[in-house]
């Protein structure tokens, strides 16, 4: 799914202050039919994620904080079952698992002596049931379940499509004979930054010689894509040359010019593959 | 000295003689007394004769060649003659510099004591002007220099217009930022200059003359006031490195610019005259005009004359007495060429036929007498160019011009050309990638902290990210380096604070600058991040290969005429910028450290052995691979060197020399404390002895190239000089003596060395001064060993690449041919090596004890190729050997001692106790254990040598032979593996041991419960479950659809539930895409999940059942759920988050309560063994410490008792249980 500029710009238009709910996801599946679900929601995602980062900040200050505890507290004090929690992140635009985070430590602030750690928190936001407040406990698992974009749940499907496409491609790798070092065996030799897979005999693809394949199973926007350059691209063409990268949910077209520089844009395991031939022997 | 040259002319002197005379200081006996009595009374002059003949031929050749003499080589005696010549204001061109040797006055007394008299005399032409002209920034290597065709004969300074007849000399102090001289707009200009106006506008013949060749304009010197302001990017502290200033060009021209300029704007700043002036020469736009005078030889005036001068001056390069052969070629081409005569004005120029035998008249006195004259130097000097490349003998021998005047030479120089292979190939520049990263330098355990370890892995790619930029940007015009990537340059630096950090940059810098610039060529744009050439070996990219053709055919060329300054092109310039901007001496230093060693190594890399006498073919093929594997050597070398050179001289870097004598006195008193960077000297001499030569100089040519004024004066570097002016002396190309140098070895060397005596910073007096000392030093070479001296390792291919400016000879003959002046640029291209290939391995220096001493025996009667097949054999075989150890020996250790640890940990409970401690105790038993390395080691090489030795050396190799290299190879091999073994294994072990230890501690954490046992897929899987992110996204839209909020028209149908229970089912037992954290989610969410059903609170789909799930679906379901759990989920069920508080608490919120779905489930899980009674009790019991509404408690009291009243077998009950379901208060009841 290669999108232009364009269309992608048409698509994240439509994402403007959207709630990551999954009545959202509904909606923007019918708004564009055409386009892969899978797609629709990396883009979402991204998007929705620029947004709080921009926004973030406004979120956390102590008396954003203290409102919406307050907030919160009358909320539940009206009636506990009523999904205030999440209400209250829709209002103000924030994420709902964020927003749970947020209330969350601002009850342990108040009811525990010592200020929650993060892992203590991280865990009780993975099983809500150690949350010491019933009616909270309640809230912030409604949060989370509702929350498409971010939350422990969220993390662990990205998680998992990540971990997915690595093995698809492994499959595809070995299916195609062409012989790898994986990202573990890698470390294990002490390379200090790794790519998915190492070929261990370059091939060309579409003409271009690659040495790696770096699997990422997410939309190559613009601002992932620059990021992904920055951090990991740039530093596998430093240590092995140039290599391939499969956005397996498409990428921005545009993106893809750094061809003749050594990196290659996919949104699928390439057909057309070139092998280095034995000399006759 | 003209008396000399009158006594030759008269015939008192023979030519041989006269050259003897010049070339030994002591008298032959072959000497005829009377010509020794005739020169004898010379003797003090002996010294000057050379410099002498050269500045006479170039200014008796100023009329052909208009625009000033065309070589840099002007008399002393005449210029000095001149009046108002010293102490004049700045003459830009016409320093000490636009001398090619010094005032005659002083050189008698200069021969004593060379330094101070030279000092004087270059004083006198005041430095500014001569610097720029050597060293303008925006030099070639910025790539202006295409079309600009900034020749460097403004090292050599000459004013334009100083072609030796007195009245263009007069004018030629170019004061340009003097009004008075330079009279605005309109005035005419006073004197003869006058009789040039301006060309662009109203070519006269005189301008067109000029235009003509435009070679002639390079050795005319820039503007003095067209410094380095004009180009920004450098750094001031250094113009090195930077070419000619891109105005450079005529002094006349630059005066006709200026007062253009002048008329248009009064308060016009010299620099503006450089800009302007930047756009190049003028280009022949007239070309249609441009017909050359023919040469006809009968038109030839005073022949004897001319052929006698011709012998003399042919005499003169033969014997070496000239510094640079292949400027006097040049010049002696552009005499070719000459277009015609120019109109002379003075009477006194008109031909004298009356005293032809007598130096009073002009030499040459038409077209006629240049032509012959450079034939007949020509024929002297055929030898040479029968060696240049197949492109320069073709043009050559097409020439009209020789074939009218010697159809015999023509004829030759045909055969020749026919006969040449040297064909100088348009190869592709090599492509460069990133340095690869290799874990055994650059892993973790090279660095000293993680700190450093990760600080290297940024500095790597910013390093890269630098380097991108660059390779982009440099080109665009106003990218500047130093404020581009400057300050990016100099943080990356500042992190690199421990000292095995530097020696890990350096490392990178220097491997990718070998990668990147080891061809002259590299390119900057085209060879980073280029398709390799593999690709067109695939076939793949013939559009980028042609494209990449056309880049380079159109690109600029950058070549600076026949003796250009030393320059840093494409890539070179990049890593000269970088050291710049980093100006960290740290860094300097360091990376001086690793340039010498790399120079120590690859200078001592046993190259070629001379092979036996009788070649065959066999050994033919032998040498491409030897002449390709030396002039990878001695590329690197040469590129190395230079960058020593650059960064050890960079402090004392300047523009100029200093000003004063005492200044320089105490400067020189200073240096003189300082050890060189590299004992030079000691390889030098070294390389002499051993007969390399043709390796070691190059290099040492190209570092002393970039030392600054002071170098030569000490007496460390003197004494290099000397030796390098013997042996350039020595080299004599006629000699074909058994024993001797091959012939392009000697071109090579006396190109190289050429060039460096022309280098602005080399005292331009040195090559005649330090003559008289030569006879004292000889050079004890070991006559006996044949080294590489006499090894046909130079090809044109590799003179060329190593002098591009040979090229020039080519281009002057082809702009003759196209009567365009080389414009398009497009003959002459530069010249890579076709080859990447690394360098050779050091072979391992293990010669001890007789055994030893026996295997050099046994291959001194061999082909080198055997030695370096056993060599190469032995040193892989020895470097496998250890990895395979480490990967057999050493990791059995390393699980031997995980299975320990597990053992420690069990017995000592989880934390095991300290883990130095545990180390210790693991690695004292295991060390011992390495013993076996040796053992094993031996083994190993043992076993694959001899094989590898076999499958590399010819079939027909005998037996014995092939016995005892292999028996040689196993003992290398051995040797090197075992001595790294015995020194390193224990080490290596600790190593191995402690990263495992940590890895065993860490997996102590929470997570390694969650690894346990793993079961993969069944073997007819074939991977088709769903996804695992598939359910778990799913099943969480279940879950939020169950917790709400959710429209009314929202819900589930049961076929879905079961749907995706079943897949669940599926995605668990084909573990393909199945990872722990996902397994977790689903274990959590699957309980989850449970907890609704028993809840009731799983919303239906559809209007039948709008309560919710009929009990009988949600007790299917649970089913389901728990044979999932019992049998498919590999990772622990958080179980009792089916009791916890929350989930129970679900039930609350329903009314009516409806209790027999948990106790069916409670019961389920006690069957099937999920869960024990008591666990479900203790549960069940901290549930009552929760707060709850009082008829929940109560319910809930109920509940627990009914639970805890069970019998262990619960299925009679469960239908109890059903009885009472429609009513809370029932299961109350039954209690």
């Amino acid at each position: 799914m290669i999108l232009t500029k364009a269309q992608y710009d048409e698509i994240a238009q439509c994402l403007v202050s959207v709630p990551p709910t999954r009545q959202s996801l509904r909606k923007l599946k019918q708004r564009f039919p055409s386009q892969s679900q899978a797609t629709l929601l990396s883009i979402f995602s991204q998007e929705y994620q620029k947004h709080i980062k921009r926004t973030h900040a406004k979120h956390h200050t102590s008396e954003a904080i203290e409102s919406y505890y307050q907030r919160y507290l009358n909320g539940v004090g009206r009636n506990g079952a009523a999904p205030v929690l999440l209400e209250l992140a829709n209002e103000v635009d924030y994420a709902p698992s964020l927003m749970a985070r947020i209330i969350l430590e601002r009850f342990l602030q108040e009811h525990e002596e010592t200020p929650p750690s993060k892992s203590v928190i991280n865990s009780m936001l993975r099983d809500p049931s150690q949350i010491p407040d019933g009616v909270l406990a309640n809230q912030v698992y409604q949060c989370i379940v509702n929350d498409c974009c971010y939350g422990p749940l969220v993390d662990c499907i990205k998680h998992a499509i990540g971990h997915e496409h690595e093995v698809l491609l492994r499959d595809m790798l070995l299916e195609k004979n062409l012989s790898f070092l994986d990202e573990d065996q890698l470390r294990a030799k002490g390379y200090d930054k790794t790519p998915d897979f190492i070929l261990q005999v370059p091939v060309a693809v579409e003409g271009h010689i690659i040495h790696w394949i770096e699997s990422k199973a997410s939309f190559g926007d613009e601002c992932s894509h620059q990021a992904y350059l920055h951090d990991q691209f740039w530093s596998y063409w430093n240590r092995f040359g140039p290599g391939l990268v499969i956005y397996w949910y498409g990428f921005i077209q545009e993106l893809d010019c750094n061809r003749e520089r050594g990196i290659l844009l996919k949104a699928c395991f390439p057909t057309d593959i070139v092998t280095l031939c034995h000399s006759v022997a | 000295m003209a008396a000399v040259l009158e006594s030759l002319l008269r015939e008192e002197v023979s030519v041989a003689a006269a050259v003897r005379w010049i070339a030994r200081s002591a008298q032959s006996s072959e000497d005829d007394p009377g010509e020794a009595a005739a020169l004898s009374s010379l003797r003090p002059l002996r010294k000057e004769f050379v410099p002498f003949l050269l500045n006479f031929l170039r200014e008796q050749s100023s009329r052909v060649l208009p625009q000033g003499p065309p070589t840099p080589a002007k008399a002393p005696g005449s210029s000095a003659a001149l009046p108002g010549r010293p102490g004049g204001p700045p003459r830009g061109g016409r320093g000490a510099r636009s001398q090619l040797f010094p005032p005659t006055e002083s050189s008698s007394a200069a021969a004593a004591e060379a330094p101070s008299a030279r000092r004087g005399g270059r004083r006198r032409g005041p430095g500014p002007g001569r610097e720029r002209g050597g060293r303008g920034p925006g030099g070639l290597e910025e790539g202006v220099g295409g079309e600009s065709q900034l020749w460097p004969g403004g090292r050599r300074s000459r004013g334009s217009g100083s072609p030796g007849s007195p009245s263009l000399v007069r004018s030629d102090p170019p004061n340009l930022s003097n009004l008075e001289e330079f009279p605005p707009v309109g005035s005419v200009p006073p004197g003869p200059a006058g009789t040039k106006p301006s060309r662009r506008i109203n070519p006269t013949p005189v301008s067109e003359e000029r235009s003509l060749s435009k070679p002639k304009t390079c050795f005319t010197s820039p503007p003095i006031n067209c410094v380095p302001s004009s180009q920004p990017s450098v750094p001031d502290t250094s113009p090195w490195g930077h070419g000619l200033p891109p105005g450079c060009r005529s002094l006349q021209e630059e005066r006709e610019m200026l007062r253009k300029e002048r008329s248009k704007q009064l308060q016009q700043s010299p620099s503006t005259t450089c800009a302007t002036s930047e756009l190049g020469p003028p280009l022949p736009s007239w070309t249609g005009n441009l017909t050359a005078e023919s040469a006809d030889p009968a038109r030839v005036s005073s022949r004897q004359r001319l052929e006698l001068i011709a012998l003399v001056y042919s005499s003169c390069i033969a014997e070496n007495l000239v510094p640079n052969l292949f400027l006097e070629l040049f010049f002696v081409l552009q005499l070719l060429t000459a277009r015609r005569m120019v109109a002379t004005k003075d009477g006194d120029l008109e031909p004298s036929p009356g005293a032809p035998d007598s130096l009073e008249s002009p030499l040459f006195q038409s077209v006629h007498d240049c032509v012959f004259f450079a034939v007949q130097v020509l024929e002297h000097q055929f030898q040479v160019l029968s060696y240049l490349d197949k492109g320069t003998l073709k043009l050559l021998a097409e020439n009209e011009r020789l074939l009218c005047f010697s159809p015999a030479l023509q004829g030759r120089l045909r055969a020749a050309y026919e006969g040449s292979v040297a064909k100088v190939s348009l190869a592709m520049p090599p492509s460069a990638q990133a340095v690869s990263f290799q874990p055994e330098t650059d892993n973790r355990a090279n660095f000293s902290s993680d700190r450093a370890f990760h600080t290297f892995k940024k500095q790597r790619d910013v390093f890269f990210e630098v380097l991108r930029e660059w390779e982009d940007r440099h080109e665009e015009p106003g990218w500047d380096f130093e404020k581009g990537l400057g300050s990016r340059i100099r943080a990356m630096m500042g992190q690199l604070s421990a000292a095995c950090s530097h020696s890990h940059f350096v490392r990178l810098f220097q491997k990718q600058l070998l990668q990147m610039c080891q061809s002259p060529g590299g390119t900057g744009g085209t060879v980073l991040g280029e398709a390799p050439d593999v690709l067109s070996m695939l076939g793949a990219d013939k559009l980028g290969r042609l494209r990449r053709l056309q880049e380079r055919l159109v690109a600029p060329q950058s070549s600076g005429g026949p003796c250009p300054p030393p320059t840093f092109p494409g890539c070179q310039g990049f890593f000269r910028d970088f050291i710049l901007s980093a100006s960290s001496f740290q860094f300097n230093q360091h990376l001086m450290d690793s340039l010498s060693l790399k120079i120590r190594e690859l200078n001592s890399l046993a190259l070629p052995q001379p092979e036996p006498s009788d070649e065959d073919g066999e050994s033919d093929v032998d040498w491409q691979g030897e002449r390709r594997q030396f002039a990878m050597v001695l590329l690197s070398l040469r590129l190395l060197a230079k960058f020593l050179g650059f960064v050890a001289f960079l402090p004392y870097r300047g523009p100029e020399p200093p000003p004063t004598r005492e200044l320089q006195d105490s400067i020189l008193a200073l240096r003189s404390q300082v050890p060189p960077a590299l004992d030079v000297r000691a390889l030098l001499q070294q390389g002499l002895r051993a007969r390399r030569a043709v390796l070691t100089v190059p290099w040492l040519v190209e570092f002393l190239s970039l030392a600054d004024h002071i170098v030569p004066l000490l007496d460390y570097y003197r004494s290099i000089f000397t030796v390098l002016l013997h042996l350039h002396r020595s080299l004599v190309l006629s000699k074909e003596s058994e024993g001797e140098m091959c012939f392009l070895n000697k071109l090579l060397l006396l190109a190289v060395l050429g060039w460096l005596f022309q280098i602005p910073t080399v005292p331009e007096d040195l090559f005649f001064l330090e003559e008289g000392q030569l006879d004292a030093l000889e050079v004890d070479t070991v006559a006996s060993e044949l080294g590489l001296d006499g090894m046909p390792v130079v090809d044109q291919h590799l003179l060329y690449t190593c002098c591009p400016y040979i090229g020039e000879l080519r281009k002057l003959l082809a702009s003759w041919v196209s009567g365009s002046s080389g414009r398009s640029g497009g003959f002459v291209r530069k010249i890579t090596p076709t080859t990447t290939t690394g360098l050779g391995a050091q072979p391992p220096r293990t010669s001890q004890g007789l055994q030893a001493q026996l295997a050099q025996a046994f291959f001194h009667n061999q082909p080198p190729s055997l030695r370096r097949t056993v060599e190469f054999v032995a040193e892989r075989i020895g470097s496998n050997c250890v990895k395979h150890i480490k990967a057999t020996l050493v990791a059995d250790l390393v699980s031997q001692a995980e299975s320990l640890l597990q053992e420690q940990l069990v017995t000592q409970g989880q934390d095991g106790g300290d883990p130095a401690q545990l180390l210790e105790i693991l690695c004292s038993q295991l060390c011992p254990h390495g013993a076996q390395a040796l053992t094993q080691g031996r083994e190993f090489c043992q076993k694959k040598s001899p094989g590898a030795v076999r499958a590399l050396l010819p079939e027909e190799t005998p037996a014995a032979v092939l016995s005892s290299a292999e028996n040689i190879a196993v003992g290398l091999a051995t040797e090197k593996a075992c001595t790294w073994l015995s020194a390193n294994i224990t080490a290596l072990i600790r190593r191995e041991v402690k990263a495992a230890v940590s890895r065993t501690l860490r997996a102590q954490g929470p997570e390694a419960a969650a690894r346990g046992e793993r079961r993969g897929c069944s073997r007819a899987c074939e991977h088709h479950a769903p996804l695992p992110s598939h359910l778990i996204s799913e099943i969480k839209d279940v879950l939020s659809l169950a917790v709400g909020p959710r429209d009314p028209e929202e819900g589930v149908s049961p076929d879905h539930l079961e749907q995706l229970l079943g897949q669940l089912g599926q995605t668990l037992q084909c573990r393909q895409f199945l990872c722990p954290p996902a397994e977790q989610h689903l274990a959590k969410c699957s309980v989850d999940l449970a907890s609704l059903l028993v809840a009731d609170h799983i919303p239906v789909l559809g209007p039948p059942s709008p309560r919710g799930l009929e009990r009988g679906q949600a007790r299917r379901l649970l089913h389901v759920l728990l044979s999932l759990w019992k049998d498919d989920f590999q990772v622990p069920v958080p179980l009792q988050l089916l009791l916890s508080p929350r989930n129970v608490g679900l039930l609350a919120d329903t009314r009516p309560r409806e209790w027999d779905l948990l106790l069916f489930l409670l019961r389920e899980l006690v069957e099937k063994g999920l869960m024990g009674r008591t666990e479900i009790e203790d549960c069940l019991g901290s549930l009552r410490d929760a707060q709850w509404p009082k008829d929940f408690s109560e319910e809930l009291a109920t509940l627990f008792h009914l639970f805890l009243a069970e019998p262990h077998r619960p299925e009679p009950q469960l239908r109890a249980c059903e009885l009472v379901q429609t009513n809370r208060g029932t299961v109350l009841a039954q209690s």
